[in-house]
């Protein structure tokens, strides 16, 4: 089980939170404008890293707010905490192999 | 001592090095990627073709499942592509000449709330139209095919009932690939272990070779059944999958007397558990939620299931966890697969059977390797195709199948 640090409520169990996949993802700017590629994009197709992937989590039995980590999709560790609509924080020195971006 | 062993019995498939050039590459040597193989070279003559597997033979998802086997999907594309499936298991241990221990004790699905029912007997009512086998049973029935089975209203969630497909079973999933691997190698395939692909070499929009930890291999065309790793494997070469991979578990108790005739699965209260040929109870249930290739997840996933099949299976309470593990499945939205042509020229992909791409062995490497030879899907994988998140014709098995697996 995963322990994760709530910004909020410090370290707890992973069956309080709920997942919410990769963050970062922009509800489109003009989606008037999107052809049937870009909303499959938007709809279907989200990064599946392999290594360091940015996430969201909702403290659900919690604080019930959303927040981001990053974590190894490979080990799990928890590499960073950090608040919705913040950037991602930069922790790698060098990106892992396989890594989306 | 050694002169006093027998002689070595003959291997099963040889490993051979990998040759400069092929006609067709396949990476990964699970199920998926054998039976390919092998329908590759029964059906259409391939036979200057390898299979890459970065680790050892099937020891991915094929290693790690629980090997139900089942064809009562609700919607026509599906129900079409596993009951074919589901066909070739039952001529496959003759035609591969090996007896796998196809066994077709029969699958159930549980209803434990009036909106399962109402669910189920729609799909019974599909299946029966599709040409597959599916009946209602009442939970006096239920409890007649499986006397283990708890249908008294002293729990959370009774059983209502359930739909039955007697045609449905298990097998024995390194025996079945071991059997493919057996027959591609006679047919001429070369079967490459601990050959990992680390890149693809392009000529333009067209794939021409794979990089690999033993060297570069050119070929004509390339077939991904990488399972779990697909995802990493379109990103070598250049364009996206709508896949995310989840660590999905399962576990086995110790030894027991045959207590459990059939297979029975819940989606509700989510289990499925059927007994191996050996005796263990093998159990599973859905995937851990966040997304992982770590082969491993969360044990309070395990502790749930268990929890249901104690309930469901008073007797349950007193075998044993003897082992747990975790493969990586690589989900769609749709929970259906994705086997078909893709943005790039001469490379195919076969992935997306997540949590339930065990029963569809037979017939994955019957379309997919028809898609590889003649560059177009066979019309059984057609409806499966990547464009179908463009064109929004899903294939929404979510909760229509019953549950995973
Ligand atoms: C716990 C569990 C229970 C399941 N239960 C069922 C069930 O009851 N019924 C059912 O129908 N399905 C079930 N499934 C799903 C089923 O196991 C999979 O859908 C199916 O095995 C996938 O096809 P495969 O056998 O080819 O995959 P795999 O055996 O995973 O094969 C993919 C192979 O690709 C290799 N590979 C990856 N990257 C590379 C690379 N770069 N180079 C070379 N090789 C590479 C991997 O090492 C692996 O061997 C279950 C899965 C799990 C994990
Ligand atoms: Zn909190």
């Amino acid at each position: 089980m995963l322990l994760i640090s709530c910004p909020n409520c410090g370290p707890r169990d992973e069956t309080e939170f709920h997942y919410g996949g990769q963050a970062h993802v922009a509800y489109p700017e003009n989606p008037n404008q999107l052809n049937d590629r870009e909303w499959a994009e938007y709809l279907f197709y989200r990064d599946n890293t392999k290594g360091t992937f940015a996430e969201r989590w909702v403290h659900s039995t919690g604080c019930r707010q959303w927040f981001n980590i990053l974590r190894d999709t490979v080990s799990y560790d928890i590499k960073a905490v950090y608040p919705m609509g913040a950037l991602r924080p930069d922790t790698t020195p060098a990106a892992p192999e396989g890594a989306a971006k | 001592m050694a002169d006093l062993l027998p002689e070595h019995p003959e291997f099963l498939w040889h490993n051979p090095d990998p040759k400069p050039s092929y006609d067709a590459v396949i990476v990964g040597g699970g199920g998926h990627g054998l039976a390919t193989a092998y329908f590759l070279a029964k059906n259409h003559g391939m036979t200057n073709i390898a299979v890459l597997e970065k680790g050892w033979l099937a020891g991915g998802n094929m290693a790690r499942n629980t090997t139900i086997i089942r064809s009562n999907y609700l919607w026509d594309e599906s129900a079409a592509i596993y009951e074919h499936a589901l066909k070739l298991w039952e001529i496959l241990p003759e035609e591969l000449e090996y007896d796998f221990l196809f066994s077709q004790r029969g699958v159930m699905n549980l209803a434990h709330t009036l909106g399962d029912v109402r669910e189920s007997m729609r799909r019974v009512g599909a299946n029966k139209l599709n040409g597959v086998d599916a009946e209602w049973l009442d939970p006096q029935q239920v409890k007649e095919l499986c006397p283990i089975l708890n249908i008294s209203d002293n729990i959370r969630y009774p059983v209502m009932g359930a739909t039955y497909q007697p045609r449905a079973g298990i097998a024995k999933h390194d025996h079945v690939a071991w059997a493919f691997a057996r027959k591609c190698d006679e047919l001429g395939v070369d079967i490459i272990q601990n050959c990992e692909v680390t890149g693809f070499v392009k000529d333009g929009n067209r794939v021409v070779g794979v990089k690999t930890n033993r060297g570069t291999i050119n070929t004509e065309k390339v077939g991904l059944c990488a399972a779990g790793h697909s995802s990493v494997l379109a990103e070598m070469a250049g364009f996206r999958l709508p896949i995310q991979s989840h660590p999905l578990q399962a576990l086995v108790s110790e030894l027991h007397e045959p207590v459990h005739p059939t297979v029975v699965m819940s989606n509700h209260v989510h289990v499925y558990v059927s007994q191996a040929h050996k005796g263990e109870l093998v159990m599973g249930a859905g995937v851990d939620s966040y997304n992982g290739y770590g082969q491993r997840g969360s044990f309070h996933v395990i502790e749930q299931q268990m929890a249901a099949a104690v309930e469901l299976f008073p007797i349950f309470a007193r075998a044993h966890v003897l082992r747990t593990w975790g493969g990586i499945v690589d989900t769609t939205l749709d929970a259906s697969p994705i086997v078909g042509t893709t943005p790039v020229e001469n490379m195919f992909v076969n992935c997306g059977w997540g949590t339930g791409g065990f029963k569809g062995t037979p017939a994955a490497g019957l379309t997919f390797a028809h898609t590889i030879a003649t560059g177009a899907p066979h019309k059984l994988n057609a409806p499966f195709s990547l464009e179908r998140f463009e064109t929004g014709a899903l294939i929404d098995e979510h909760g229509a199948a019953a549950v995973a697996h």
